[in-house]
């Protein structure tokens, strides 16, 4: 049963989600500041557009740690690569997928005011009932989705 | 808030330069960091993806908790320790649904693609331009329609 549940065992997910946690505490413990990764793709934008939205005071008194907070995801990930030795993987998932999802992504995170870190990390965390409502309805949402997308023999 | 500065000082950005590194740290092992990976949980094939956002709220979610119990502030900032709580309106629910399609079809959320840049995988830029693209898009319609509606009441007057 556990075999058919989890069939690469779930010890690096467990302890992977334990990082993920800590990395918000450490955060969160030093500057009282609830780190999600998504609000960087607006906060990033206010350094180079006029557009109102960027400009508000939030993104722009944050854009700076936001791009730290980033390049720290971005290290730390090489770092543990690094010492694994393996930098061969490159995802095999069709660009097509990864362009329309993405952008998806881009606006349904900002649309819906956090993303799996903001919502389902932190959000969930809080015991926020907002939070809970968006991260059930991606859920489900994203379960159909890829399973639809399964179903239409699209692989990867 | 309005009162904390722009320019922090170093012991913010290290904190905050050790918190990101913690948290890719964790993307990359629990190799969420590969879209293929979540794509599997997502067709029920591997449910472990379970135990990172679970394991994931449940650290966060106890520091939130019993810091915020304590009513003390932190010491970098001042900021009072207190939870992570949005107000809800129509666009939670619009949003999550958008989000839904594009993490479904892609595999691939924010965090998740900057640490799989760390991975080396370069071919994430795909979607990470794109979520650019996507940020940039949704505010450009918000704005348009906040000033149409702006506009509508003034016409009404």
């Amino acid at each position: 049963m556990l075999e058919t549940l989890f069939p690469n065992g779930i010890a690096q997910y467990a302890i992977g989600g334990a990082f993920v946690g800590l990395g918000v505490v450490i955060i969160y413990v030093g500057t009282g500041i609830i780190a999600g990764a998504s609000t960087f793709l607006e906060s990033t934008w206010s350094y180079v557009s006029d557009l109102d939205r960027f400009q508000r005071r939030k993104y722009v008194a944050s854009r700076d740690w936001r791009v730290v907070f980033t390049l720290g995801i971005v290290l730390g990930a090489a770092a543990y690569t690094y010492v694994t030795g393996d930098f061969s993987y490159s995802t095999r998932v069709e660009p097509w997928r990864l362009v329309v999802g993405g952008f998806l992504v881009g606006v349904g995170t900002r649309l819906g005011k956090g993303c799996t870190s903001g919502h389902g990390v932190c959000g969930v965390g809080s015991l926020s009932q907002t939070s809970l409502v968006n991260v059930a309805t991606f859920l489900l949402v994203a379960i159909g989705t890829a399973q639809l997308v399964f179903a239409m023999g699209v692989r990867p | 808030m309005s009162s904390e500065p722009t320019d922090r000082g170093l012991a913010f950005n290290l904190i905050v330069l050790v918190g990101g590194l913690v948290f890719g740290v964790g993307l990359a092992v629990s190799e969420m960091a590969k879209p293929e990976v979540v794509l599997s949980f997502l067709q029920f094939e591997d449910f472990g993806l379970v135990f990172v956002m679970f394991g994931g709220s449940i650290v966060a979610g106890a520091s939130f908790w019993l810091l915020s119990r304590t009513g003390k502030a932190a010491p970098l900032t001042g900021r009072e320790y207190a939870r992570r709580l949005k107000s809800f309106d129509r666009n939670v629910l619009a949003g999550g649904v958008v989000f839904g399609v594009g993490w479904g079809l892609s595999g691939i959320c924010p965090g998740a693609a900057y640490a799989s840049v760390g991975i080396g995988n370069l071919t994430i830029l795909w979607a990470i331009g794109a979520m650019f693209v996507g940020a940039y898009a949704q505010a450009l319609w918000r704005q348009w329609s906040a000033s149409d509606a702006e506009s509508a009441a003034t016409t009404a007057d």
